[in-house]
């Protein structure tokens, strides 16, 4: 699938992460910036590329800013920053959750 | 090698710093000889000088010690102006000594390190852009952390000769008579600068504020002092404490506290005349608002609180529920100001406060601490040193000393964002865990198993789930994943001492 348009969702709060969602020509590209990168950058950059795949997404470039997420939150942001993307937002993607 | 809390230490420097590995909390009997400074003999006549580098020119030479206190924390300006002028006048190869290092320091620091000027350093911790400079390998000789007891111990035993302590204070004779609680930029107690002024060869006091002859009440004596140099301004008041205390909201915090209070009252240590401590931060002075309610409730009146004072525990000092404040430093500008007023708050140096090799230390009296962490283990073991990144940005502060207190809670929560606090080991051990008797959480508390005595007082409290600190460490890592471990290279940044002078553990450079 192709993004529509650039699109975000999170905040910078803590304990939330903010992604940007825009069009990429070279599969998915995570900049990611965030306090626990060493421990933890692998696991959410896995969790980004894992969800943004079940929307059909290869191409695509991602912007984190990552202020110690959870898992779960990482993999909602990612969820609506998609739907917003490919103008989805009002038919959730139940399959995805 | 390998020390009794199984930390890996560095065999080079463990020799050629001379260093024997932790072994115990136990201190002993050890007879101590102590050092004495050399001393200049003089009338006091001339102890008046125009400038700063007037006196680092009649002091200071290469590979010297120096050192400072940091009761102005971030409002210090006597730091950066000495050491200003230290560096432009080229002097190479300095031991910086203070009794703590504040985020107002870095830079100047940085660039002292960097100009080759400070090629050593001693200190209860550092944080920020300094601490982040030296975990990246660029000192290098491995910084050298100690307690604020061990300060005392290290200074009495000569580890640290000072030859010249910078000492500012908010007022003085020109003699050198002077207190913490006068001026401008006032901060109650001088408790960790009174060693400099005890035992450095060459003491120089910078003061704003110049007071006619003989100046009373007098914490650090004329008898003390070579140098007394006026400057315009000390230190920022604004900077030095919290200012007025707020207390948390933070349900979090208020649930962790609410737990402390109920863990100090079921224990058996809650009777009329016992004593405690509690720190600065959120958490610590809700406790101090929880126990004043209890103390109400209960009629019990406390003979001590110790340690760093906020103005909650002065209040109550006023209000009869505390007989005696043992002040070593003040965090606020209401304890302070109390210490001022009040006589029954005595200002004590830190080797009344916390040095093991002593007559009887205030910590030793101690009943009941509250002490917090970034990490704790399953072996009880405590890290304020390091974060989450193995990057140095805490102090030890007091806390392997006032962790010798009959019962010593840790309180801190169980995640702090993704971050767990439990843990199965610690990245830096800096107080070891037989010293350390209840964790409390938001989730619930756990008891060290050493104590069993503790478990029938703490076991059944209405409110309060117990779990053994494994099941709090799979808690903490249910929620966040696991973490991958943090890269470190072979070369030791710092060495940590327990209290009684032995290595509890190494920290080294990070991998980037």
């Amino acid at each position: 699938m192709e993004i529509k348009q650039t699109a975000l969702a999170g905040t910078l709060e803590s304990s939330d992460i903010q992604i940007m969602l825009s069009k990429g020509t070279d599969g998915v590209s995570i900049e990611l910036e965030s306090d626990v990168e060493k421990q933890f950058g692998d696991q959410i950059r896995l969790v980004i590329t894992e969800t943004l795949h079940q929307f059909e997404l290869d191409n695509v470039k991602v912007k984190a800013i990552d202020k110690g997420a959870l898992d779960c939150v990482i993999k909602a942001r990612t969820i609506a920053a998609a739907q917003r993307a490919l103008q989805t937002q009002d038919q959730p993607a139940w399959e995805v959750f | 090698m390998k020390n009794n809390v199984d930390r890996e230490l560095p065999e080079d420097l463990m020799s050629s710093l001379n260093y024997q590995p932790y072994e115990t909390t136990e201190i002993g009997n050890p007879e101590i000889q102590r050092v004495a400074p050399v001393v200049r003999a003089q009338t006091g006549d001339d102890k008046l000088v125009d400038s700063i580098e007037d006196v680092v020119k009649a002091t200071v030479k290469d590979g010297m010690t120096i050192s400072f206190h940091h009761h102005f924390r971030n409002g210090d300006f006597v730091f950066n102006k000495v050491m200003r002028v230290i560096i432009d006048a080229g002097i190479k190869d300095l031991t910086l000594a203070p009794s703590s290092l504040t985020g107002v320091m870095n830079d100047m620091v940085v660039e002292a390190i960097k100009a080759g000027t400070v090629t050593n350093i001693t200190s209860s911790g550092m944080r920020g852009s300094l601490g982040d400079f030296v975990s990246h390998g660029n000192l290098k000789n491995p910084v050298i952390f100690r307690s604020h007891g061990n300060r005392a111990r290290a200074i009495e035993h000569g580890d640290i000769k000072i030859d010249v302590a910078f000492l500012g204070v908010p007022n003085a004779d020109k003699l050198g008579n002077a207190n913490g609680m006068e001026g401008k930029a006032v901060f109650g107690s001088l408790g960790y600068a009174l060693m400099d002024a005890q035992y450095a060869n060459k003491v120089v006091l910078l003061t704003d504020n110049l007071m006619p002859y003989p100046n009373t009440p007098a914490s650090i004596k004329q008898t003390q002092v070579d140098y007394v140099v006026e400057v315009d301004q000390v230190g920022d008041p604004e900077k030095i404490g919290s200012g007025a205390t707020r207390f948390t909201k933070d349900p979090k915090e208020l649930k962790i506290a609410e737990t402390v209070n109920n863990v100090i009252t079921h224990s058996p240590y809650f009777k009329d005349g016992f004593s405690f401590q509690t720190g600065s931060g959120g958490a610590a002075l809700a406790v101090t608002r929880y126990l004043r309610q209890s103390m109400l409730d209960n009629q019990i009146k406390a003979s001590f609180a110790l340690g760093g004072i906020t103005k909650p525990t002065t209040d109550m000092l006023k209000e009869g529920l505390i007989d005696r404040v043992m002040d070593v430093q003040d965090f606020d500008k209401g304890a302070a100001d109390s210490m001022h007023t009040d006589p029954r708050q005595q200002e004590i140096d830190a080797s009344w406060y916390a040095d093991p090799d002593n007559k009887g230390a205030m910590v030793d009296q101690l009943d009941v601490v509250i002490l917090s962490a970034l990490e704790i283990d399953t072996k009880f073991n405590v890290n304020v040193m390091t974060g989450s990144d193995g990057v140095i940005r805490g102090a030890i502060g007091g806390h392997q000393d006032a962790a010798t207190a009959k019962l010593t809670i840790i309180s801190a929560p169980l995640v702090r964002g993704r971050i767990a606090t439990v843990v199965p080991d610690v990245t830096t051990v800096v107080t070891p865990g037989d010293s350390i008797d209840v964790l409390v959480t938001e989730y619930g508390i756990a008891i060290n198993p050493k104590r069993t005595d503790l478990i029938d007082a703490l076991g059944h409290i209405a409110g309060v789930p117990v779990f053994t600190i494994e099941e709090l460490q799979k808690l903490a890592a249910s929620k966040v994943g696991n973490a991958k471990p943090l890269e470190f290279t072979d070369r030791t940044v710092a060495m940590i001492e327990y209290r009684d002078g032995t290595i509890i553990d190494a920290v080294k450079e990070v991998k980037d």
